[in-house]
């Protein structure tokens, strides 16, 4: 208790200070409902948006509504209606849980597990009246980022929200958005062009080296960029950065659809190493009230000699349905793809990537890890493509998947198109469950069954969990425990 | 008070009984072994002991320290003191040996009370032991039992033992698969544990491993019962005559 107190204190001082610091009120403005030529207008007003922005999410909007939703997925969801969303500043429902007190208990007790300082824990849980942004993470993220913020400029880099940046410079953002994941794309990412509200940009100049780990927690109202996100990540020749996404607390939002847009461009030498943690709240044990995770993740990696490295850890969201992929057009550049996603209870996951093999000698290599428990459903849904004049082009692709119990799936739907006959493309698979003389012998040297699966599961997922940021590993680690509580016994 | 008493101790496998009322004691300091025939019930016994899923105890007791243990789940035995020093023991890709000996000796560290080790602290506690057992750094930092060879397996094993510092150890045919000179290394190990307040049950098919690890007390295991009680002699007098007797009279 005594730490919790304490907690209490230190978050309130730095509230106080915060409130006469940083934050500026928010009007409370919102469209109505539903989805019209006219909303978008008014999202792109509102933004003081060029008109060349404006253009662009109308020619989208025209695109989306030629388009069906797509259903071939593995996890089926309910309709859902477009029509009755708000897009524009969501009023505060009376949904909303008004204290802690309202918040599935299961939910509190991973906050507790994971540390989280009482008043965060109202923000995560979306509670009414939480202050607007996550105090805690946030404010030392603040002074983390001022202190930084100075060195990222001196050093050319651009760092801020995707509304910013289509202001402060529009040359950059106008010759790159859209350029990687073009506005009818797919009906999600249709979607979320026409009625993006927020996200992040990234502009590393020609040479640089990113000095430090770029993190959404860094900027101010990340968590206001709402369910239609839209993140641009440009690395310019020569140049590199690190961008981590997400966090390990599950979170909750009264959005239940978020289809979020990631776009990656690495020009010639460059690098960029995007990692994710998702743990949206997954719903209660049937999955009642999760989210719905519909995100379009794609790099290009333009440039000869470029690489996109992509790392994942899913645990969260009711269903997940992603494919981050790279677009091998420079030769000799390089695709990977790192994945752990680990379903539980009623959680369903489509996931996996596509590796489009266009220069010479380009190279891809993806290793998923699956982890199924409790009624869970997973399917690995993966597209490695080897174009006509991919010369040399090489793939590796791993995919094992670890059943937990007798009622989970895991399914691994590789595609190979090789149109190039000196390509070299590798596929393994293994499926395999927590052996009952794995977790006994885990038991006989004394840990708890539950211990014990997040033991094994993570020694499992050692190759991906390896390749985060190393404060980003630590935390993925304990995450991957508590995402199977429950799950054996 | 015996550390560990068994009494009329009745078990299923399968639905199948294979433990028909075996009666055992170990008093503390004491090193016991169990020898018989392949299909007497030997591993059976270790794993009723230790509380493994599917062995069924329906009529006895399992007296450890006085208080039975016949409903305590595995982890809570192993947490007590209870070791298992397995025949076959299991491989657990992608963890590394170091890593999961600091797991279980933090976890039963934090049973009895006492405090866990970090990370570097502990590097320091297993080296100590390690070397005896002609392990090196290497060996610690590959997966548990991934790619070890018969000899290796057995030494991680007494490693375990030693970090762990049980007060009941049972040592599962460890002995098998290993080659002179593992064997001498092996049961050095096993006789540097050897300790006022600790007990000990070698269960062996052969009477080799009783060259180097001299026990107390020698018991024969036949058809699911003890049949046989004697001193270290007993085990020469099995090795010249074999199991024929005990097969033949209980049958």
């Amino acid at each position: 208790m005594a730490a919790n107190s304490e907690a209490i204190e230190q978050v309130r001082s730095i509230g106080e200070q915060y409130k006469y610091g940083f934050v500026t009120d928010i009007d409370i403005e919102f469209a109505p409902k539903g989805l019209n030529e006219d909303i978008i207008r008014l999202i792109s007003e509102k933004k003081e948006e060029p008109e060349w922005m404006l253009e662009w999410r109308l020619k989208a909007y025209a695109h989306w509504l030629t388009m069906e939703e797509p259903t071939w997925q593995k996890p089926q969801y309910p309709a859902i209606d477009y029509q009755d969303s708000y897009y524009y500043a969501a009023p505060k429902t009376s949904e909303k849980p008004k204290s802690l007190d309202e918040v599935d208990p299961k939910l509190l007790e991973t906050y507790e597990k994971l540390g989280i300082p009482l008043r965060e824990q109202e923000v995560l849980a979306g509670v009414e009246g939480a202050p607007a942004v996550a105090v805690d993470a946030v404010f030392d993220s603040v002074s983390v980022a001022t202190t930084y913020k100075a060195k990222l400029e001196e050093q050319g880099i651009v760092f801020g929200s995707i509304s910013e940046a289509i202001k402060t410079h529009p040359e950059l953002v106008r010759k790159y958005l859209g350029s990687v994941v073009p506005h009818g794309d797919n009906f999600f990412a249709a979607l979320n062009a026409a009625v993006f509200t927020d996200g992040s940009f990234v502009y590393i100049p020609k040479g640089v080296h990113c000095p430090m780990e770029l993190s959404t927690y860094f900027r101010i109202n990340a968590e206001n960029t709402g369910q239609f996100e839209r993140t641009l990540i440009v690395a310019d020749e020569g140049s590199y950065v690190s961008y981590l996404e997400g966090c390990t607390a599950p979170q909750r939002d009264e959005n239940q659809l978020h289809a979020a847009v990631v776009e990656l461009v690495a020009l010639d030498d460059a690098e960029i190493k995007y990692s994710t943690v998702q743990n949206w709240y997954p719903g209660d044990e049937d999955g009642k009230g999760g989210i719905y995770n519909f995100v379009t993740k794609r790099a290009a990696c333009r440039g000869k000699n470029s690489k996109v490295s992509w790392t994942q850890v899913e645990t969260g969201s009711a269903i997940t349905w992603k494919y981050p992929s790279c677009i091998l057009q420079g030769d000799n550049s390089v695709g990977e793809f790192y994945s752990v996603a680990i379903t539980n209870n009623a959680q369903l996951a489509d996931t996996g990537t596509k590796m489009i093999h266009i220069g010479k000698n380009t190279r891809s290599k993806i290793i998923s890890k699956g982890i199924s428990a409790g009624k869970a459903d997973q399917t690995y849904r993966g597209l490695v493509r080897v174009q006509r004049g991919a010369k040399g082009a090489r793939n590796y692709t791993q995919c094992d998947s670890l059943l937990i119990g007798d009622k989970c799936g895991a399914h691994t739907i590789p595609y190979i198109e090789s149109q190039n006959p000196s390509a070299q493309v590798e596929h393994e698979a293994t499926t395999s469950r927590i052996g009952e003389d794995q977790l006994f012998y885990c038991q006989q040297r004394g840990m708890e069954d539950e211990e014990a699966v997040a033991l094994i599961v993570n020694g499992f997922c050692k190759e991906v969990l390896q390749t985060l940021p190393m404060e980003f590993a630590v935390e993925a680690q304990k995450l991957v425990g508590i995402s199977l509580e429950g799950s054996v016994g | 008070m015996p550390l560990l008493e068994i009494r009329n101790l009745h078990a299923n496998v399968d639905g199948k009984e294979i433990l028909k009322g075996l009666d055992l004691s170990i008093d503390a300091g004491e090193v016991h072994a169990i020898m018989g025939p392949n299909g007497s019930g030997k591993s059976t016994l270790s794993y009723v002991l230790t509380g493994r899923d599917g062995y069924e105890v329906t009529e006895g007791e399992i007296l450890f320290d006085g208080r039975d243990v016949v409903e305590m789940d595995p982890d809570e035995r192993a947490r007590e003191g209870v070791f298992l020093a397995f025949q076959y023991p299991v491989e657990i890709p992608g963890v590394t040996s170091m890593t999961f000996l600091r797991t279980a000796v933090n976890a039963v560290r934090e049973h009895r009370g006492e405090p866990t080790f970090d990370p570097m602290d502990f590097v320091k506690y297993v080296r100590e032991r390690a070397t005896d057992l002609n392990i090196s750094d290497e060996m610690l930092k590959r997966a548990v039992n991934v790619g070890f060879s018969g000899g290796e397996k057995k030494r991680m094993e007494m490693l375990q033992m030693a970090a762990l510092e049980p007060r009941v150890a049972i040592l599962d045919e460890t002995d098998s698969g290993l080659d002179i000179d593992a064997l001498k290394v092996v049961a050095d190990g096993v006789n540097a544990m050897r300790d006022p307040a600790r007990g000990m049950l070698l269960i062996t098919h052969y009477q080799r491993l009783l060259d180097y690890i001299v026990p107390d007390h020698v018991h024969v295991l036949a058809q699911g019962r003890i049949v046989k009680s004697g001193d270290k002699s007993l085990a020469l007098e099995l090795e010249e005559k074999g199991y024929a007797e005990f097969l033949e009279n209980a049958a």
